[in-house]
């Protein structure tokens, strides 16, 4: 019982992180329709951005933690937000209009450049950081106590606040309203003098900042960092956007929850070595019996 | 280029603005443009993290971060001014490849036929030597694949990203097969390609019914699946070890080996000359060249059947295709399949020519690799694959290259989608003519 808790309280913690990610891909593919293969490397990014400036924070003396940590965030923010940024303006906007598979390829190859050019800058092997939030709250005692540590704490509450955050902006801004106008129809939204590129390229700022908020986070999490993270928790939180129904922001939160939690109970009971295999397995099978995922509408070709 | 083309509104294609001719507005341009780039470079261009005795650090090389703005700024600003030399219609075309696209695909009935004499030719040449050969055996292997891919993307017009799984499970099909039942070389190749196009067909079944998107990221997990259970089945596979001792095909019972096996001949006793490896290098590149042709003629066949039609009919436009009576999942299906067999096909050759196969053999970078391949070589292009894989496979032989083979085929694959979509060597002839003869426009 105590165990299946403990695996509970990590999947939870991971599923936040995969449902970070999982917003990026599944905002994208409702504005633009396309599947940006790149978004796990803007995560990856994230990661490393996050940790050049932990360590450069360390050397400039920094040793408040919570300040520390929120001084991070914002520089991984900013920083990543560019390169979501810039990789829509040089790798998919030109495209637009283009045939079906151009922005695919292109995507996939914005992905093998961005892997390849943070492991030629910063070397091939894995970065370590020291841990940074230590400690937990006990819930049990005793030789299998279950524990919820303060950086899981940290992870949850944060990605709760921006959930409310990214919420609102979606809910009650002109730029969440723009958003919305375009994924239904970019046409008649230009038409009624929304700026599409400019609600495109937002979407993209927005997505990749969620996305380095959760490199942080798995930098903090797991301490250890490569080039190559991106590729597996890439088609991770895609399944979970596919699971949530892709589109459909909530229903990212909710698949990479469950994914996370599949990754956590599969590993913690079956075999760590066949984690990804499981989770390869649940976006094929919710792709045959569900294909629009728990929140998603399924989709209707118009002629 | 497809029909999608026109249906998209002027405000979303009309990204290609006719170029500005004031030089203060490009030299604005440049500036904001090396902004952008000193943002992207100061975090990951300007430190470096360092690990020593188990500590890391910090290093800083701000002046590469310095030098890389400035390539930037002056990138930009060549490009605005070379833009506004050109007339407004002929931005963004090639106009130095012209000749090469011109006569390419029109002459290919010449330049196919010397292209196969030059390759038939090669390993008789005095500058054959075991590292030539060897190299031609590489260059015929990813033409193979090429080919085989081209079916998927090219033609069918599904983005295959896992493609080297069909290439692992021919090639461990073949050693499995040859090492634990003792079947030779011939006797697997049929079977390696049928075990690779029932892997497809499994994986594609489900779905093929989707976006295309779909296809795309489930290959790319089916992909990395692969890998993880080569890597994990370990009584199946022998895990990270790999297998060995894969026998080299033989020619009419006839083995290139120094000793011969009990029961069969050598080829150099047959003949009565000296053992000399390059004679088993010389006789695999021959199987690779008559497998990398049968696999051309039988696409080339293929795009003449009905099926062949239709899948480019479906990559064109898949509502008309349904509204026409083509079922696009088993149409799609046989694409993949047949796409996957010739991946098994060039999985088994190349089991069967390194005589030692491990997990190595099949990552993300192979996928990769050959789809950066087919995107150069123009999507549907036979000539263009050959191009493209010489090209390809000859550059990382450069020691100063190698270290930035993936980078460049990355950075390739978006330039060439960007600018020319259609690949080096453009070719999108209609396979079939409404009055043959006119050239239609």
């Amino acid at each position: 019982m105590n165990y299946l808790l403990q695996q509970l309280v990590n999947g939870i913690a991971l599923g936040a992180i995969y449902g970070l990610i999982a917003i990026g891909y599944t905002m994208v593919y409702g504005i633009i329709g396309m599947i940006n293969f790149a978004h796990g490397e803007i995560y990856m990014i994230g990661a490393f951005i996050s940790l050049i400036a932990f360590m450069a924070l360390g050397l400039a003396g920094i040793s408040y933690v919570p300040l520390a940590l929120l001084m991070v965030l914002l520089i991984a923010m900013v920083f990543t937000a560019a390169y979501g940024w810039a990789v829509e303006r040089i790798a998919y906007r030109p495209l637009r209009g283009s045939f079906r598979l151009a922005p695919l390829i292109s995507a996939i190859g914005m992905s093998i450049f961005l892997q390849n050019y943070v492991q030629l800058l910063q070397g091939a092997r894995v970065k370590t950081l020291q841990p940074v939030v230590q400690g937990g709250i006990a819930l049990t005692t005793g030789a299998f106590g279950v524990e919820v540590s303060y950086l899981q704490l940290f992870i949850v509450a944060l990605t709760v606040v921006l959930m409310a955050v990214f919420t609102y902006v979606i809910a009650a801004t002109p730029l969440g309203r723009a958003q919305r106008a375009v994924q239904q129809d970019a046409i008649m939204a230009a038409l009624l003098g929304v700026d599409v590129d400019r609600t495109i390229s937002l979407t993209f700022l927005l997505g990749a900042s969620l996305a380095a908020v959760a490199g942080m986070m798995v930098l903090l999490y797991y301490g250890v960092i490569d080039f190559f993270i991106g590729f597996s928790a890439g088609i991770k939180a895609f399944t979970a956007a596919v699971l949530g129904g892709i589109g459909s922001l909530p229903g990212a939160m909710l698949g990479g929850l469950l994914i996370g939690l599949i990754e956590a109970l599969w590993s913690g009971y079956a075999s760590v070595e066949y984690k990804d295999v499981m989770v390869f397995l649940v976006l094929v099978l919710v792709l045959v019996l569900r294909p629009s995922g728990l929140f998603g509408r399924p989709e209707v070709e118009k002629v | 280029m497809s029909a999608g083309t026109q249906a998209q509104p002027a405000s979303l294609a009309d990204h290609a603005a006719p170029p500005s001719l004031a030089l203060g507005v490009l030299v604005k341009e440049a500036f904001l443009t090396a902004v952008v780039a000193l943002v992207l470079a100061i975090p990951l261009v300007g430190f470096r993290i360092v690990e020593s005795n188990g500590t890391s650090g910090l290093t800083t090389r701000f002046w590469w971060v310095a030098v890389g703005v400035g390539a930037v700024f002056v990138g930009r600003l060549a490009l605005g001014l070379w833009r506004r030399g050109l007339p407004a219609r002929a931005t963004g075309r090639a106009s130095w490849l012209a000749p090469l696209v011109r006569y390419g695909p029109r002459h290919a009935r010449i330049i196919a036929p010397i292209g196969i004499a030059a390759a038939l030719a090669l390993p008789l040449l005095p500058i054959a030597t075991r590292s030539v050969v060897e190299l031609g055996i590489g260059v015929l292997t990813y033409i193979m694949l090429g080919w085989g891919l081209n079916v998927v993307v090219g033609l069918a017009g599904l983005l295959d990203l896992g493609y080297v799984a069909f290439y692992a499970v021919g090639a461990y099909s073949f050693a499995i097969l040859a090492h634990d039942f003792g079947l030779t070389f011939w006797e697997c190749l049929p079977l390696s390609g049928l075990l690779a196009a029932a892997a497809g067909v499994l994986l594609g079944f489900p779905v093929l019914r989707l976006r295309g998107d779909y296809l795309a990221i489930v290959t790319l997990g089916f992909g990395e699946i692969i890998h993880i259970l080569l890597l994990n089945w370990t009584s199946l596979t022998q895990g990270p070890n790999g297998i060995g001792d894969i026998p080299h095909p033989g020619l009419f019972g006839l083995v290139f080996e120094r000793r011969a096996p009990p029961g069969f001949t050598t080829f150099h006793d047959f003949l009565g000359i000296d053992f000399n490896p390059l004679h088993r290098a010389i006789f695999l590149y021959y199987v690779a060249l008559l497998l990398a042709l049968i696999v051309n003629l039988f696409t080339l066949r293929l795009r003449r059947l009905p099926i062949g039609r239709a899948w480019e009919a479906l990559r064109e436009d898949e509502i008309a295709c349904r509204a026409l009576g083509i079922n696009p999942t088993n149409v799609k299906l046989s694409a993949f399949g047949i796409g996957a067999m010739l991946g098994g096909f060039a999985g088994a050759f190349f089991a069967t020519r390194l005589g030692f196969i491990s997990p190595e053999s099949f990552t993300f970078t192979e996928s990769a690799t050959i789809l950066a391949i087919v995107v150069l070589g123009g999507m549907g292009s036979q000539t263009g694959v050959v191009l493209a894989a010489v090209l390809l496979v000859l550059l990382p032989e450069l020691r100063f290259f190698a270290e930035f083979r993936m980078l460049f085929f990355g950075a390739a694959m978006v330039i060439i989608m960007v600018w020319r979509p259609q690949g080096l060597l453009a070719h999108r002839e209609p396979s079939l003519r409404l009055h043959p003869g006119r050239r239609q426009p």
